[in-house]
């Protein structure tokens, strides 16, 4: 089967090709450019760039599977949207996947795994992976969530993990006494492992609906401000 | 030949720069009339309500929820296949960053999968080509007076998809803005507009001698200033409560929108008479106001100037408008822009659609 993957939830835009099987996905053709700031540029030149390279039209694509994060929430949306458009002007069924699974499918080896990815404002989204599943895929062991780095110790007592991935994982690793393993973003052949079983299936997509994993920043308003009574007073 | 049995070409508007998803489609006949089909709109206005003014985080998620069904629900009002569109518009700017990234995204997308020609256009214009969809072609030249939350605006306007220029705005707050600001003074439900118009009707509007911004012989002559206005009905509402006095908000309402109706109209009808221009459009949510379109239209009959008011619905942002701007650059012949087009949240008034 034909699939396109993209994903937009970290610094790198990633739009791909890929042939699924039976066994572990296969790409045909990929762009991945990390520009945190190009999201919106960037990914339908790039996802026109892999059909062409691929020599395949979208309307022989048989699924889109798209990042919903979590991920900085601008650039996420990208790909969120780009793929829903894409899925109904073709026609096509789209599948969300989780980016930090997309992540772990390419890790190599079976070692207990961390996934962490930048979050912004001094936090990471994070999280853990045992076994491999069909099509590369990894047993997720917890849910993805967002947490500042010094807060992870506690948080991963006792679930003895030896490698990180991700793009945080460099920075990370050794605090954490894991050891940095690639990949540091997902790839296109990550993410459509994690649907693997849904798109060979023909499986009823479950809603676009990104992991924000954060309220929105948002405060409701005080009073309004005094312009007479304050002033002369400081 | 699409479903409607019109010929010409299906143009799909998309407009995401507030706090409104809109989507339109219209068609753009041969001859150069374009045709409102269908005008699709999902507002998060309430889920800002209680934050007394648009929280971009928000109205950026809400457009993404909002993208997809928005376009199929146009799609059905005119009873038209995606597969029958011929160019795809989008707001490219001025709007909120990350609400005019949803909207682009989307429309990059279906242009694509479409194999259409993408027009990122300018929001703006699009509340003046609007007008072209209920009251046919703009003369050669015009005046545009655009009043919403976001812009107060005067713009010379000679042709829509090549020549305009602006010749005056607001320095400070926008007009829909110092409603909003002056609602929340008056303990008044957000939007402002509504709410204190509706008091207003009730009111004196010469109760209160509210000042009139920027109306001084050295002010910039066609600029508008709400800031030191919405500031004086503080000032005005704090020294009535400290005397304990039950406050008269028909009349503070009637007074503060006739100020801001004054030195609208005011300026705007001068800036036609000294432009030589026969006709203004006045558009944007604040169109909307009773006593502006009323004082506008009192005004421009006095100056023998033909006054344009698209109907409420099309004043307030909705993707027809931009819709209508994608057909006007598309008969114009205007290139359109690239899949790789960046949304400009300070996009110029004089750019139509952005390279």
């Amino acid at each position: 089967m034909l699939v396109i993957a993209l994903d937009t939830s970290t610094p790198a835009v990633t739009a791909g090709l890929v042939e699924l099987a039976d066994s572990r996905p296969h790409s045909l053709a990929e762009r991945v450019t990390v520009n945190p700031r190009a999201h919106g540029e960037l990914l339908t030149p790039q996802l026109l760039d892999v059909l062409a390279e691929g020599g395949h039209q979208l309307g022989e694509v048989d699924a889109i599977v798209v990042g919903a994060g979590p991920g900085p929430f601008t650039g996420l949306r990208v790909g969120m949207v780009t793929a829903a458009a894409l899925g109904h002007a073709s026609g096509t069924r789209v599948y969300p996947v989780s980016s930090l699974d997309a992540i772990a499918a390419r890790t190599d080896g079976d070692s207990p795994l961390l996934v962490l990815t930048d979050a912004r404002r001094s936090e990471v989204y994070w999280a853990t992976y045992g076994g491999r599943k069909a099509h590369g895929a990894r047993e997720r062991l917890t849910a993805p969530a967002v947490d500042r780095p010094e807060e992870l110790p506690a948080r991963l007592e006792g679930m003895r993990l030896e490698v990180a991935a991700g793009e945080l994982a460099s920075r990370h690793a050794a605090d954490l006494g894991l050891r940095a393993v690639e990949p540091a973003y997902p790839t296109p052949e990550g993410i459509v492992a994690v649907a693997g079983d849904e798109v060979r299936s023909e499986a009823d997509p479950a809603p676009l609906v990104p992991m924000y994993l954060r309220r929105p920043d948002a405060a409701t308003p005080g009073p309004p401000k005094t312009v007479t009574a304050e002033r002369g007073r400081t | 030949m699409s479903t409607d049995g019109g010929p010409g070409r299906l143009v799909l508007g998309i407009e995401t720069s507030c706090d409104e998803t809109g989507v339109g489609l219209v068609r753009l006949a041969p001859d150069g009339s374009v045709r409102l089909l269908a005008d699709a709109v999902a507002s998060s206005v309430e889920q800002h309500a209680r934050f007394g003014g648009v929280v971009p985080e928000i109205a950026s998620r809400a457009h993404l929820e909002a993208m997809e069904p928005t376009v199929r629900r146009a799609l059905d009002e005119a009873g038209i296949k995606l597969s029958e569109v011929d160019a795809i518009a989008v707001t490219a700017g001025p709007g909120l960053a990350g609400a005019l990234m949803v909207g682009v995204s989307a429309a990059k997308a279906y242009a694509a999968a479409l194999g259409v020609p993408l027009y990122g256009v300018n929001h703006l214009l699009g509340h003046v080509a609007v007008d072209t969809l209920e009251h046919g072609p703009l003369p050669p030249r015009c005046l545009a007076m655009l009043v919403s939350g976001g812009h107060t605006q005067l713009l010379s306007v000679a042709g829509i998809a090549d020549e305009v220029t602006e010749i005056g705005s607001t320095i400070d707050d926008a007009a829909g803005e110092a409603y909003d600001k002056v609602a929340r003074i008056l303990e008044l439900p957000y939007p402002g507009g509504p709410p204190i118009d509706r008091m207003a009707r009730e009111g004196d509007p010469n109760a209160i001698a509210f000042p009139r911004g920027l109306t001084g012989p050295r002010d910039a002559k066609f600029d508008f200033s709400f800031s030191g206005l919405k500031t004086a009905v503080a000032r005005w509402v704090e020294q009535a409560r400290a005397t304990g006095k039950q406050l008269p908000i028909a009349d503070i309402a009637a007074s503060f929108q006739e100020a801001v109706a004054d030195v609208l109209t005011e300026k705007a009808v001068r800036a036609a008479v000294e432009l030589g221009m026969d006709t203004m459009v006045l558009s944007g949510g604040v169109a909307a106001n009773s006593r502006l379109s009323g004082l506008a239209r009192e005004r421009c009959a006095e100056a023998g100037i033909t006054l344009r008011v698209p109907r409420p619905r099309l004043c307030t942002d909705n993707g027809a408008m931009i819709a209508a701007v994608g057909a006007h650059a598309l008969a114009n012949g205007t290139e359109p822009s690239p899949l790789g087009l960046s949304a400009n949240p300070g996009m110029p008034v004089d750019t139509v659609v952005l390279r």
